[in-house]
């Protein structure tokens, strides 16, 4: 397993927002974590990148204990991340954003920097290969030098993935990657998703995009009120009664939960 | 190439041709060179402030008690004390480092406008010690008679030109690194905590870590500007300790335009005119300079660089991001194409 989650908990002021989960994330699959409005997926994924402390349980990666990790080193580690609001630096140019991302992979510092060793230069050369190498994958090296804030939301959120896969990671948690995309979008991010897939990348996801979510995951973990009330492939997670009564028993399965 | 030609790398140069012309320029009027000497000392403190403020984004309001630090800190040692300048000015800038350190090991425990309430705090600690320790201080009376640099060799620090060209040195300094920083990973790291400390997080940068080497770096610079300032002026005072001093940097970068290369320098240099022109109004001199920093925030809200920048045709940008290994030439301000 890549990522291992057991008993996985965090309460807000008494509040169980997540409570004892357990996931398998296997490595070179994707992994898609639904649930209604409020199932703590978002906390789940704030837990996993450590940008939360669990308050119990632990989460083991590539064999190693990350519990608790803070998030600057959960990315060295190799976990890297969108947001469910795109983020971006938007004064910069997308090529400036995804350069951003190369930061956590060099070996240069400051000094480096004002004294231009070959550390340094090696460094800026190697970043920005990879920087455009990126934005190549995600198809977005076109806008290499448009300023962040003026894409298109659906540009944005490419550049944020672009940006994510800059730290090269192993395992990307997206957060609803195809929000406020349509289907014609929606589909071309799951090719992209594959895409990742094929290049050795781990993904899990939260999404509430159901035709996405069926298309596209090896294996569902479905989340109610902070716990794991069901875990299989697609086709079982349909047939689940606890799944259908919590989540999808009131809607059609295009709508999803999204208000 | 256009890039050597852009705009923009002749701004700096002709900025840099004006400074290194100066003494020449001011070789009858003495208290000119004085006026630029003292100015450029303000530019280098500004830049201090420039890579907390500018560049993170953490509004730092203890600079002045720094600045005052580092002065003091000459200021003391070489009069009462009777220590080389050279040795104190060692002193001074290890001493603001430490001091730098520590208190932002505490102060970065709070953020946004906690931050900035906590290091005015912290400045006014610094005041009032000051002007309350008068057995070490001497308080009011202040300090006079700090000494200039000893001379090295045939050069002589008494002569203005020489301690013009001294300041000079430190101030090419301070900009080259802001330069340097700007377009490098720490710097971008920097730049990703004032734009979303969120962001930075999620792409691996270690936030608490980056602050505090920024504001460490930032004390350090004020210090030094400080201990230059007491060396040149001979005498110093509480006032150099201020929280005037600090909202004096921030003048100097809001005019000349936050987290740029040029800015500060600009910033300093032109405040430093307006202050000489409206010297006969004294305290008064603020009814003017008010509107005009007014009119500055409408007009060019990212400083007079940012103004500049937009100025600049559109075929001179962002060839500094094009993918060419090799550094570029020196002197890209605008904040769209360096920042980040």
């Amino acid at each position: 397993m890549l990522l291992e989650v057991r008993g996985l908990g965090k309460t807000f002021g008494g509040l169980d927002a997540v409570k004892g989960v357990d996931i398998d994330v296997p490595e070179g699959r994707i992994t898609a974590i639904i649930g209604p409005n409020g199932a703590g997926k978002s906390t789940l994924f704030n837990l996993l990148a450590g940008f939360y402390r669990p308050t119990s349980g632990t989460v083991t990666f590539r064999g190693k204990d990350i519990t608790g990790m803070k998030p600057h080193r959960t990315v060295r580690e190799g976990i890297a991340r969108t947001f469910q609001t795109t983020q971006l630096f938007e004064d910069a140019t997308v090529l400036e954003n995804v350069l951003a991302g190369c930061v956590v992979r060099s070996r240069s510092n400051a000094i480096d920097a004002v004294l231009r060793t070959p550390r340094y230069r090696r460094d800026e050369r190697a970043s920005k290969e990879r920087a455009m190498a990126e934005l190549e994958f995600v198809g977005a090296a076109h806008l290499a030098h448009e300023i962040a804030s003026k894409l298109p939301q659906e540009a944005q959120k490419r550049v944020s993935m672009a940006l994510a896969l800059a730290t090269q990671p192993r395992l990307m948690l997206l957060d609803e990657p195809a929000a406020g995309t349509n289907d014609e979008e929606t589909e071309a991010f799951g090719d992209l998703i594959r895409q990742m897939v094929d290049r050795g990348i781990t993904v899990c996801l939260v999404e509430h995009k159901m035709s996405m979510v069926m298309n596209l995951a090896d294996q569902i973990v479905v989340l109610d009120h902070g716990q794991r009330i069901a875990a299989g492939t697609p086709a079982e997670i349909k047939q689940d009664p606890l799944v259908i009564e919590a989540y999808l028993g009131a809607h059609d399965h295009q709508a999803g939960a999204r208000p | 190439m256009t890039t050597a030609l852009s705009p923009r790398a002749l701004g700096v140069a002709l900025v840099a041709l004006a400074l290194l012309l100066a003494p020449v320029a001011f070789s009858e009027q003495q208290y000119l060179l004085r006026v630029v000497t003292t100015a450029a000392i303000y530019a280098i403190a500004a830049y201090g402030l420039n890579i907390i403020l500018g560049l993170t984004g953490q509004l730092s309001l203890a600079h002045g008690a720094f600045f005052g630090l580092g002065a003091y800190t000459v200021g003391l040692l070489t009069t009462d004390y009777d220590w080389s300048f050279w040795t104190s000015f060692l002193v001074a800038i290890v001493g603001t480092t430490v001091l730098g350190y520590v208190s932002g090991l505490i102060a970065l425990r709070t953020q946004g406008a906690y931050f900035a309430i906590f290091t005015m705090a912290l400045g006014f600690l610094v005041f009032i010690t000051i002007t309350r320790w008068e057995s070490l201080t001497h308080a009011h009376s202040g300090v006079s008679g700090v000494k200039y640099p000893e001379s090295i060799g045939p050069i002589d620090f008494s002569e203005p030109a020489t301690m013009y060209y001294f300041v000079l040195l430190f101030l090419a300094g301070v900009v080259y690194t802001t330069h340097a920083l700007l377009r490098s990973n720490a710097g971008r790291s920097l730049v990703a905590i004032r734009t979303s400390e969120d962001l930075a997080k999620s792409i691996g940068v270690n936030v608490a870590v980056n602050k505090q080497l920024a504001f460490t770096a930032s004390a350090t610079i004020a210090g030094l500007a400080g201990a230059l300032f007491a060396s040149l002026n001979g005498f110093i005072g509480p006032d150099s300790a201020g929280i005037d001093r600090t909202f004096e940097m921030l003048l100097f970068l809001l005019i000349g335009g936050l987290g740029t290369v040029m800015g500060p320098l600009l910033g300093s240099l032109l405040v430093a005119f307006l202050f000489e022109m409206l010297q006969d109004l004294e305290t008064y001199r603020f009814i003017v300079l008010g509107p005009i920093i007014v009119l500055l925030v409408i007009f060019a809200p990212r400083g007079l660089v940012g103004y500049l920048n937009d100025l600049v045709p559109a075929r001179f940008r962002r060839t500094d991001t094009t993918l060419s290994a090799e550094p570029l030439p020196a002197g890209s301000t605008t904040t769209n194409d360096e920042v980040l």
